[in-house]
């Protein structure tokens, strides 16, 4: 066929729309993959590869796990400054991830493969991650106790890691004392202040109430003083071990146990004990709090923080939704009216989530919450309660932005419900509100669920409405905790998507943050595809349900 | 509609007869519920329409004008101890202090009059006050200049207590340059006019004695050895300038003196440094025939206010005109009425200031925001002095015949105006009128600018570029899913194409800013070659594919075209990122971003408009794609078989019957995919370098509305001027979205009426 005979068949303009389409899945899958492979990437315990390095006349070792590779044509590198050994046409570059920042001040490095002039992989390098300074990378030297060398050299691996698995468990006990019950008598000693407080504001501190008032008072200082003792020993215990490691340039570090949270020899572990270790550091990635300023350690505040405000949003999203769908279809009558409510309600799904923000801070927040102060904590005052962003007002500002989608989705449920059913119920003698509840709504039933999980999707990944109305970096306390009243709908949270944002953009070691962040979005693209997929297969399994009815 | 109509009619079981007891409570439960839902669904409705009046009540105040009441009028207090040289009042307006040219302070209650406290200055013996001047309002410093040639130099303060949980505010004169008359004029010449201006480390008096004779004189504190302060003087003087100077002014940064004469003449010297004053220009700054009849400092003393005999009060300032010189430039003028300005008292934390003419009229004006906020008639005679208090909530007039009338003040929102959000505004030291926004900064001098103009570019044009990438992608994409794809393929594309549409925006953002902007910018010529590249590839692959044998062909299904293509795509995606080092070093000499700056002067900025376009772009794609597609597959079948069998080749059939009949649809896709790409937020705030420029360019980056708020609304004051029009913003926002929305909504229904009708 000619070229022009071709062209005129239109058949290249549908291979164009169809490479529109490939292009689509391109990027969807693509996307995905890049997520997943740096974001899964992210707790493989890396080889710790040790380099002899020459630069100029100077010889040294780097040591460090190999983080990324990159490639420069030889004109952009000379005109950038580089200089290329034997007219190479490539500058390969790697970046290595040193650790030791207490001794270096810094956790990365770009080293010029030209200059590498051997590298290895000695099985004895430990990789120490540490609750401060990041990583250490090195070689064990001893292990001491009280100061006193207890094991040196290859006898020193097997203690170290018996006496840090006694470290972890002290320091879990440390955690729960610290947390649990000294979090608690604070608690309740802030408690009786504002008590005491509120008593006199109503001019009732009489000297009965002093008097209870100092005794329990007296009782919590009591308690106080003997978890405080309790952990004075923990303590002592905690400090007691240290271990010696000696960095590539020779330096020797002393570690004390207490700051250390695995030691591992990545270089001789083989692929089951990776593995292994690949899964106790994803446990800990989901159940452990964040630590160095949210670019190590866990993400499990956020983790729950945001389930807490989902939850809440469709505790409050669903009865109104349903309702407002309720009334538009079924008692509404259809008109004019109805037509411009529903063109309303749809657009109120594509105002920009950032509006809804402003009018959460502004309405929920500074005039009901400021109200709410008012009235109910004067006590508190000048401290705000609810007056202030917290769990509570993001919750029904998120409600407000997802009423649109339960409200249209729990509409398009109830209009596939078979005008026979309700007839024959209504037949029957049933009531109007009989005919909704016992036939109508439970059929209908399936589409409210896909609204909500459509509604909690779109919740959970929600960021820019959240920094204004609650969402914080660092919380130091949970929405829910044991001391009364339990759950707490004035607290800040800590939020998946605003950690993304926070440590990608704000933090002050991105470099080092990165892994995380990948893996956070890894999280929350996982738990976001598998809630709308849940959706989707509601939703179909609905309609062949329909399908059955009508063809009766 | 019908089936409305028949469950309306509650059973007639209910009507008559006898109703047993039960009957009756399901009668109630069904009026309860009924009722109850209707008031339910109907209150969701009003909380939707309250977002909108909740943000419109937010932003009304901001163009309100000001109101101001009569509180109180009495005569002048001690009028004996000499005439008014000064008014002014403290912080919370209970106490005011009226200097008198006998060298008395008499510190009087606002609100009566009556009188608190008199304080003597001590004028040494023989010696006459010879003239008068206030330091910078906020600080409460005065001048007395005497007949030989020395100064005193006085402050006035307040000091609060809480006796008994009330507040008592007790007033003071202090001496920050001690109780002794400073010699000013070595020559004992009496000071004719005499100006002062202090701060932390330096101080300067300023005098004119007569034959028009300056004299400038500076302290600057000298840190000595021994840890006290030694006061070094500087002293110049300028002979005979030519004018008969009546104002003379230092701004309190004490690098620029001011000269003025009655009729019109001005002439600005600079002071840095004080041993060498020099003229930079020397000006007439009225109209023929009308006179200076007052002069005085806006806030920051950056600018003068100048009012005339006519009436009109001009703003000037110093700038930077195109040869790099400074010049004095008037911003902008006020008409205040047809009589002459007597006094003009600048705000002390705003850019606002407060004007009385010659027949009592008293307005209060915005320079930035070019308002007008009150005009009222206060006095029946002429007025004699004006002041406001530090917080502009009142003002304090003494009229020629002695009289003191006391208004109170609300003037919340006086900083902006229409024009000022939206058009050009001639800024303090800029050089020309210019759209900023600048909205805060730590300092009362500060001049918030607060244009919402860049704010809306830097929004259209991220929407722009993101429309660029997703419109032809997702159309095209659409028409073949919906009219060429097999259908077994199309329930696998469909879905997954739509699940991006629920992929987090702050995923995106994430990755565009810390994955795609470096990559971009490590391979631009790449990314360039890769929109030239790719469809040539696909192009050439249909061409050699229809040229293999039937065979080979038939062994793809009809309809699955685009899972050939992915390899293909991937192909010379990859060729292009291959050849380009190549293509770099062909034509750009290497480095596309050093030619583009050496060639035509276009920066390159990491995080730019073609990064967050890719980036919207793909969060657009899924919104546009999906209803084009739902408008392309719901075309009646009846047309394109109809056409079909007349012949039409396919894409023929495509392009003459099933676009044209659905392009309101498609329309309507793009308007909804254009007001998601103006709304969001995580995107832009993540993907660009959020500075509020307004340039065209494709490697610059821009500050949307949305990102806007997100950043600076958590720092913004409640009910302040800021958080006001951050509220504008977000109203402005809704609007637009909500506009466009709810046109692509009402194109889209009545296309379905057009289809059920077909």
């Amino acid at each position: 066929m000619m070229i022009k005979e071709w062209f005129k068949s239109g058949s290249p303009w549908v291979w164009l729309n169809a490479a529109a389409v490939s292009t689509s899945i391109i990027l969807v899958v693509g996307l995905l993959l890049l997520v997943a492979v740096r974001g899964l990437g992210h707790f493989w315990p890396a080889d710790v590869i040790e380099y002899n390095y020459i630069e100029g006349d100077k010889k040294s070792v780097v040591v460090g796990e190999l983080v990324d590779t990159s490639v420069m044509s030889a004109k952009m590198a000379k005109e950038s400054g580089y200089k290329l050994k034997d007219n190479a046409d490539t500058l390969v570059q790697h970046l290595i991830k040193t650790g030791n920042r207490d001794i270096s001040g810094m956790d990365f490095r770009w080293i010029q493969q030209q200059n590498i002039q051997s590298e290895s992989h000695p099985d004895e390098m430990v990789a120490i991650e540490r609750r401060e300074w990041g990583n250490f990378y090195g070689r064990l030297v001893s292990v001491k106790e009280n100061g006193k060398v207890i094991a040196t050299g290859e006898a020193a691996w097997p203690v170290v890691q018996q006496r840090i698995e006694q470290a972890l468990e002290i320091f879990e006990e440390i955690e729960y004392l610290q947390k649990k019950e000294i979090g608690a008598i604070n608690h309740q000693l802030e408690r009786l202040r504002l008590k005491q407080k509120s008593l006199e504001l109503k001019g009732e501190w009489s000297t009965e109430a002093q008097e209870s008032q100092s005794l329990k008072k007296a009782e919590l200082d009591k308690e106080y003083k003997g978890y405080e003792e309790q952990l004075d020993v923990l303590y002592k215990q905690i400090r007691r071990d240290s271990l010696v490691a000696k960095e590539s340039t020779g330096t020797e570090l002393e570690i004390p146990l207490e700051s250390v949270v695995h030691v591992i020899r990545p270089n001789s572990m083989n692929v089951f004990t990776k593995i292994l270790q690949y899964f106790v550091k994803f446990g800990e990635f989901v159940s452990e709090d964040p630590r160095e300023a949210n670019t190590e350690g866990g993400i499990f505040p956020a983790i729950f923080g945001t389930v807490m405000m989902v939850m809440l949003m469709a505790v409050i999203v669903t009865p109104f939704g349903v309702i407002a769908a309720v009334y538009l279809r079924e008692y509404a009558k259809q008109g004019f009216t109805t037509r411009l409510i529903r063109i309303a309600v749809n657009n109120l799904a594509g105002v920009p989530s950032i509006v809804y923000g402003v009018f959460g801070l502004g309405f929920f927040v500074y005039i009901l919450g400021g109200n709410i102060d008012e009235l109910f904590f004067p006590e508190s005052a000048p401290a705000p309660v609810f007056g202030t962003p917290g769990l509570l007002w993001a919750s029904l500002t998120l409600a407000l932005l997802t009423l649109p989608v339960v409200i249209v989705s729990t509409e398009e449920g109830l209009s596939r419900v078979p005008k026979s059913i309700r007839e024959g119920s209504l037949a029957l003698g049933a009531t109007k509100v009989e005919t909704l509840w016992r036939t109508v709504l439970p059929m209908a039933s399936p589409a409210m669920m896909t609204g909500l999980i459509l509604a909690v999707a779109r919740a959970a990944g929600e960021v820019a409405p959240l920094m204004l109305v609650g969402v914080v970096k660092l919380a130091p306390t949970l929405p829910l905790d044991g001391n009364f009243p339990f759950l707490h709908l004035d607290r800040k949270f800590m939020h998946l998507g605003f950690h993304i944002y926070d440590v990608g953009f704000q933090s002050p070691n991105v470099e080092a943050a990165r892994p995380l962040v990948y893996a956070t979005s890894l999280l929350l693209v996982m738990v976001i595809i598998g809630l709308n997929m849940f959706a989707i297969s509601i939703r179909n399994n609905l309609r062949e349900k329909f399908r059955a009815l009508e063809g009766m | 509609m019908t089936e409305l109509n028949s469950t309306k009619q509650t059973p007639s079981l209910f009507q008559h007869g006898t109703l047993t007891h039960h009957q009756r409570w399901r009668l109630i439960k069904d009026n309860v519920a009924g009722k109850g839902v209707i008031i339910g669904g109907l209150s969701v409705i009003v909380a939707i329409v309250l977002i909108f009046f909740y943000l419109l009540y937010v932003v009304f105040p901001l163009f309100g004008s000001a109101e101001a009441e009569h509180v109180s009028e009495y005569k002048v207090p001690e009028i004996e101890s000499g005439k008014t040289l000064l008014l002014a009042m403290e912080e919370q307006n209970e106490v005011a202090v009226r200097f008198t040219d006998q060298a008395k302070a008499i510190f009087f209650q606002v609100e009566t009059g009556k009188t608190i406290s008199i304080e003597s200055l001590v004028i040494p013996e023989g010696v006459s006050i010879s003239s008068f001047s206030q330091g910078s309002p906020a600080t409460g410093i005065i001048a007395y200049g005497l007949s030989d040639g020395r100064a005193i130099i006085a402050k006035h303060a307040y000091k609060i207590s809480y006796p008994n949980d009330k507040r008592l505010i007790t007033p003071v004169i202090e001496y920050p340059l001690g109780k002794d008359a400073l010699v000013i004029d070595t020559e004992g010449n009496a000071l004719e006019e005499v100006t002062v201006k202090i701060d932390e480390e330096l101080t300067t008096i300023a005098a004119k004695t007569q034959g028009n004779r300056i004299v400038l004189n500076s302290y600057s504190k000298e840190e000595s050895l021994f840890g006290d302060d030694n006061l070094e003087q500087t002293t110049s003087v300028l002979d005979s300038i030519g004018m008969d100077v009546k104002y003379l002014l230092v701004e309190k940064e004490q690098r620029l003196m001011y000269l003025a004469s009655n009729d019109g003449h001005l002439s600005v010297y600079s002071i840095r440094d004080k041993s060498k004053p020099e003229l930079i220009q020397h000006l007439s700054v009225t109209e023929k025939g009308s006179q200076i009849t007052s002069l005085s400092f806006l806030n920051a003393e950056i600018s003068l206010l100048i009012g005339d005999s006519n009436g009109l009060v001009s703003q000037w300032t110093i700038v930077r005109d195109a040869k790099n010189q400074q010049v004095m430039q008037n911003l902008r003028s006020f008409k205040v009425s047809d009589s002459a300005v007597i006094a003009i008292d600048a705000e002390q934390r705003r850019k606002g200031f407060i004007v009385a003419d010659e027949k009592g009229q008293v307005g209060i004006y915005h320079s930035t925001a070019e308002r007008e906020l009150i005009k009222e008639k206060v006095s029946q005679s002429k007025p004699y002095f004006l002041t406001q208090s530090p917080r502009a909530n009142a003002f304090l007039l003494q009229t020629n015949d002695n009289k003191l009338i006391f208004w109170n003040v609300h003037n919340e929102h006086p900083d902006v105006s229409f024009d000022s959000i939206w058009k050009e505004v001639w800024y303090e030291s800029y050089p020309k009128p210019d759209y900023i926004w600048q909205s805060s900064s730590a300092s009362n001098d500060f001049e918030p600018k607060m244009s919402l103009t860049p704010l809306v570019f830097g929004t259209l044009k991220a929407a722009f570029y993101a429309m660029m990438v997703a419109v032809p992608l997702a159309i095209m994409g659409a028409i073949y899913t919906a009219y060429f794809m097999a259908p077994a393929m199309r329930s696998y594309v469909k879905p997954s194409i739509e699940l991006m549409e629920a992929l987090p925006t702050v995923i995106l953002g994430f990755l565009a800013g810390l994955w795609l902007a470096p990559f971009v910018e490590a391979n631009l010529v790449g990314v360039f070659s890769l929109f030239m590249l790719v469809p040539i590839g696909v192009m050439i692959f249909a061409y050699c594919w229809q040229l293999l044998p039937k065979s080979i062909r038939h062994r793809v299904a009809n309809g699955w075209d685009a899972a050939l293509l992915i390899p293909v795509i991937i192909i010379s995606a990859w060729f292009a990122f291959a050849i380009s080092p190549m293509i770099e070093s062909v034509f750009f000499a290497g480095d596309m971003r050093v030619w583009m700056n050496d060639s035509f002067g276009i920066g390159y900025d990491q995080r730019n408009s073609l990064v967050v376009g890719l980036a919207m772009g793909f969060a657009v794609i899924p919104t546009i794609f999906s209803i084009t597609e739902d408008a392309i597959f719901s075309v009646p079948k009846n047309l394109t078989v109809g056409s079909l069998a007349l012949g039409a080749t396919p894409w023929q059939t495509m392009t003459r019957v099933v676009l044209l009949t659905a392009s309101p649809g498609i329309f309507s896709a793009v308007m909804i995919g254009f007001g998601r790409a103006v709304g969001e937020t995580m995107i832009v705030l993540m993907a660009t370098g959020n500075t509020p420029v307004m340039d065209l360019s494709m490697f610059q980056g821009m500050r949307t509305l949305s990102a806007n708020i997100a950043v600076e609304m958590p720092e913004s004051e409640v009910d302040s001027t800021h958080y006001r029009v951050l509220f504008l913003a977000a109203l402005v926002l809704f609007l637009f979205t909500f506009v466009f929305n709810t046109l692509a909504e009402v194109i889209r229904q009545n296309l379905r009426e057009k289809y059920s009708s077909l």
